[in-house]
């Protein structure tokens, strides 16, 4: 998988909040295989080294990193987040989150392709976080962005994919552009789901660290992934509705 | 003078941001920073302080 030029090994991405321990996180990291995992940035007291603790952990996981801008409910805070995580993780690459409603998290559709505009001139590899709206698609593509990532659900909820039509839509509109189902997975059934759909990836962070055995599941979201990959490759057959016998007719014993 | 960091009233004697990250701790400490809202690169980090500004200093954590 090939984003913003770089070739990335696992279809699945993870992110690194809310494991009970970092030896946990490590943990789901290997089972997981992820290629990709989403960081962030937030406030540190004097004297603390609470950031360093972490760089170290997330250097020692060799995984590419993908700083997001969680939280942001403004443009400016939006791009003097992204502006502050390019200089602490030393990668142009930036998870766009411009939130525009505090109850769904749901993103802004204006501050987004705004901040995205401004990010991409200033040489940023923007991710937006997004919905699966085509007319916003297509502005953020506008702006720059290569690469989009639509929500399955709102962050956290592990409903699935909410709107199967809407993403079947999407994909559909833009299929030479890499898409990553992004948040609100819970099952790995889901993810199998998304990538059955064409989606190139899926981003999930809840579902795996808030599991009873955050190891596990990541392993489970990883053969989903690869299960529902394949599928797609595989050019699945066309649903019917009437029966369609699979064994032969023709042969069958006569018996009354 | 007096500046707001992380969003706490904060008496400092540093006149550059530079100066009142090694005076608050911050010596050393894997950080990026932003002064009234606009983003201050390391590299520019000498530039003079005004009292009330508001001074944001964020390290890495983990993010979903």
């Amino acid at each position: 998988m090939l984003l913003y030029g770089t070739e990335i090994n696992s279809r699945l991405m993870l992110g690194t909040a809310q494991y009970p321990s970092p030896a946990v996180l490590a943990e789901a990291f290997r089972c997981s295989g992820a290629g990709i995992a989403t960081v962030s940035v937030r406030r540190e007291a004097g004297g603390d080294r609470a950031g360093a603790a972490f760089w170290d952990l997330i250097r020692d996981l060799d995984v590419t990193l993908l700083p997001n801008t969680a939280g942001c409910h403004s443009v400016r805070e939006a791009v003097t987040t992204a502006q502050m995580a390019r200089e602490l993780f030393d990668t142009p690459w930036i998870k766009l989150e411009v939130i525009g409603h505090a109850d769904t998290l749901q993103p802004d559709p204006f501050g987004l392709v705004e901040a995205a505009r401004i990010l991409t001139d200033e040489g940023f590899k923007v991710f937006p976080y997004t919905t699966e709206d085509v007319v916003l698609a297509d502005r953020l593509l506008q702006a720059g962005c290569e690469v989009l990532m639509p929500w399955g659900a709102p962050i956290g909820t592990g409903l699935g994919l909410t709107n199967i039509y809407g993403l079947r839509t999407l994909r559909a509109q833009f299929p030479d552009v890499p898409m990553v189902v992004d948040a609100g997975l819970g099952l790995p059934s889901q993810a199998a789901m998304a990538m059955e759909l064409g989606y190139d990836a899926v981003l999930l962070n809840t579902a795996v660290a808030k599991a009873g055995d955050p190891a596990r599941m990541a392993e489970g979201f990883a053969r989903a992934v690869e299960a529902g990959r394949l599928a797609y490759e595989a050019d699945p057959m066309e649903p019917r509705d009437m029966a369609a016998p699979s064994t032969p007719v023709i042969g069958r014993a006569f018996l009354t | 003078m007096q500046i707001t960091v992380n969003g706490t009233a904060t008496e400092v004697q540093a006149q550059t941001l530079a100066d009142a990250l090694d005076e608050l701790g911050y010596r050393d400490a894997k950080v990026a920073t932003a002064v009234n809202e606009s983003f201050v690169p390391a590299t520019a980090r000498d530039a003079p302080l005004s009292p009330g500004d508001r001074i944001e200093i964020v390290a890495p954590r983990q993010g979903g």
